[in-house]
């Protein structure tokens, strides 16, 4: 074993047994045990080219980074554009999380980083790449600067002439933008890691002017479960709409974060079980929804249940003596200062929607000014849709929630009162340096 | 891309500094927010091309870019996701 477990406890994040089934291992692995775990990886006579993305459209994956594109359809979009173009493609397993909540994607590259690497290796030959790199956070705390010398162990132990693909590690700032794809590519390119303004996509061209897939590590590993196991083990989870296993991290109460593995279509309320009373639950991440605690109560784990998408997988209870535009001032701020600051509309607009509702998170100050509502939503009207990436659009997804779900409480901090009375922040939002 | 092409004004808005020029030239197609930057609203009408080339020349930015008017190539189920940026 590595020397490197004895830190596995420095990571905020505990694996919930009764959810694993196989999917992820409970302690990490090195490549030996990996192969005993979960089977060989299919060498390439057995998994001629075109098969791997069949299976991928069959098993109907979609990107578990946020967005939830499907991957059978980038798949087709960098190929088509490799050979428009005669450029061979390059490759990029995304484990930026960049999301301070969000914890499943480092979870799955410290327990299971031979998954992400078999994923990239398989994605590399489907697509004939000669690029093939994972990206994730550089040195952060909570020891995942940890996770960096653990991957490249994991690295150092594969055959490349055998894997037939080499794979970069690159290692990018952790900032929340950071692992947006444009971003991505322009800090692999040693750019200055800002989305810039392109006519031509990331998978047309992305990585030193190649065709790029870039795919979320969780994606990326799916794909090595799909060729051992086949599209139809995939299709047995979730749902026909969003098949497929899925990693969630977990907030519920006071316990420290969780990463669970799931799926869509499971009930959600079981993984906030030990959360007691609830006011809401914020789903998705911190460009996701919050939803009301009524709605919670019942929903099932799907788009359509939940009016929101699962996006990367954050589950967020908030209990009931929090007060919910409080906690969502404080993300809101935390965003408006990860903004990259180069588009107007977002470097103008979010840090005054923050200033708003943190004057209607206090009860005083929005009795006093009736105009804030109104004002928060004028501007997330001039805010939205008008950025090179989807941080504002994002950022004003996440408002809007907040102003219906949390309507009630608005009246009442109208009326000079707070129903929550613990206005402590429930997630993560680190004061970081200002780049600029 | 031939002159009689359809096109969509659209904003760098990385380069855009909301000088303003663009609304005072294309006053039916470009407002201004309250910060200055241009809303720009609905398809090009054909009678205002020459103007928007003008508005594109005269951006002090150069953040003013005509291009092909968008096709619906992609299936926009998720509003999100087809937009470019994304996290994979």
């Amino acid at each position: 074993m590595t020397a490197t477990d004895n830190r596995t406890e420095t990571l905020v994040i505990e694996p919930q047994q009764a959810q694993g089934n196989g999917v992820l291992p409970s302690r990490p692995l090195n490549h030996a045990e990996h192969r005993a775990y979960y089977g060989v990886l299919p060498a390439p006579d057995r998994l001629p080219l075109g098969e791997l993305a069949s299976m991928i459209g069959h098993a109907g994956v979609r990107g578990r980074g946020g967005a939830g594109f499907p991957l059978y359809r980038k798949l087709v979009s960098v190929s088509g554009a490799a050979r428009a173009r005669r450029i061979a493609p390059a490759i990029v397993a995304n484990g930026c999380e960049g999301e301070p909540a969000s914890h499943k994607d480092k979870h799955l590259l410290w327990l299971a980083p031979h998954l992400v690497l078999d994923g990239l290796v398989l994605l590399g030959r489907e697509l004939r790449a000669t690029r093939a790199v994972l990206a994730v956070e550089a040195g952060a705390p909570n020891g995942r600067g940890d996770l960096v010398r653990r991957l490249r162990e994991a690295l150092n132990e594969r055959d490349v002439r055998q894997d037939g693909v080499r794979i970069e590690l690159a290692e990018v700032p952790g900032r929340f933008i950071a692992g947006e794809s444009a971003a991505l590519v322009s800090t692999l390119d040693g750019g200055p890691g800002l989305p810039p303004y392109s006519e031509l996509s990331v998978r047309e061209s992305g990585v030193g002017g190649a065709p790029t897939l870039v795919q979320n590590v969780e994606t990326v590993a799916q794909v090595a479960l799909i060729a051992r196991y086949g599209p139809d083990w995939f299709r047995d989870y979730g749902t026909a709409a969003e098949p497929g296993p899925q990693l969630f991290t977990v907030y519920s109460g006071r316990q420290r974060p969780r990463v669970v593995h799931s799926a869509a279509g499971a009930a959600l309320a079981p993984l906030i079980a030990d959360a007691g009373p609830i006011d809401a639950v914020l789903v998705g991440g911190y460009h996701g929804s919050w939803i009301p605690a009524p709605l919670a109560r019942h929903a099932r784990l799907t788009e359509a249940d939940l009016g929101a998408p699962l996006g990367a997988g954050l589950i967020a209870a908030l209990p009931a003596d929090r007060c919910g535009l409080a906690e969502t001032a404080h993300i809101v701020r935390y965003l408006a200062l990860e903004s990259a600051g180069q588009c107007g509309p977002c470097l103008n607009g979010l840090p005054r929607i923050a200033a708003a509702l943190e004057q209607l998170a206090d009860p005083h100050q929005a009795a006093r000014d009736r105009g804030l509502l109104e004002r928060i939503e004028r501007w997330c009207g001039m805010v939205e849709g008008r950025g090179l990436c989807h941080h504002p659009d994002g950022s004003v997804r996440l408002v809007r929630s907040a102003l219906m779900t949390f309507r009630t409480e608005i009246a009442a901090h109208h009326a000079g009162q707070c129903t929550g009375g613990d206005r402590r922040p429930l997630l993560p939002a680190p004061a970081r340096e200002l780049v600029h | 891309m031939r002159d009689n092409a359809p096109r969509d004004l659209s904003v760098d808005w990385a380069a855009c500094q909301g000088h303003g020029l663009c609304a005072e030239l294309l006053p039916d197609h470009i407002t201004l927010d309250d910060w200055g930057y241009p809303i720009v609203s609905g398809p090009l009408s054909p009678a205002a091309a020459k103007r928007a080339r003008r508005a594109v020349a005269d951006c002090p930015a150069l953040a003013l870019k005509l291009r092909a008017a968008e096709q619906q190539v992609t299936i926009r189920s998720n509003p999100a996701a087809a937009r470019s940026a994304h996290r994979g």
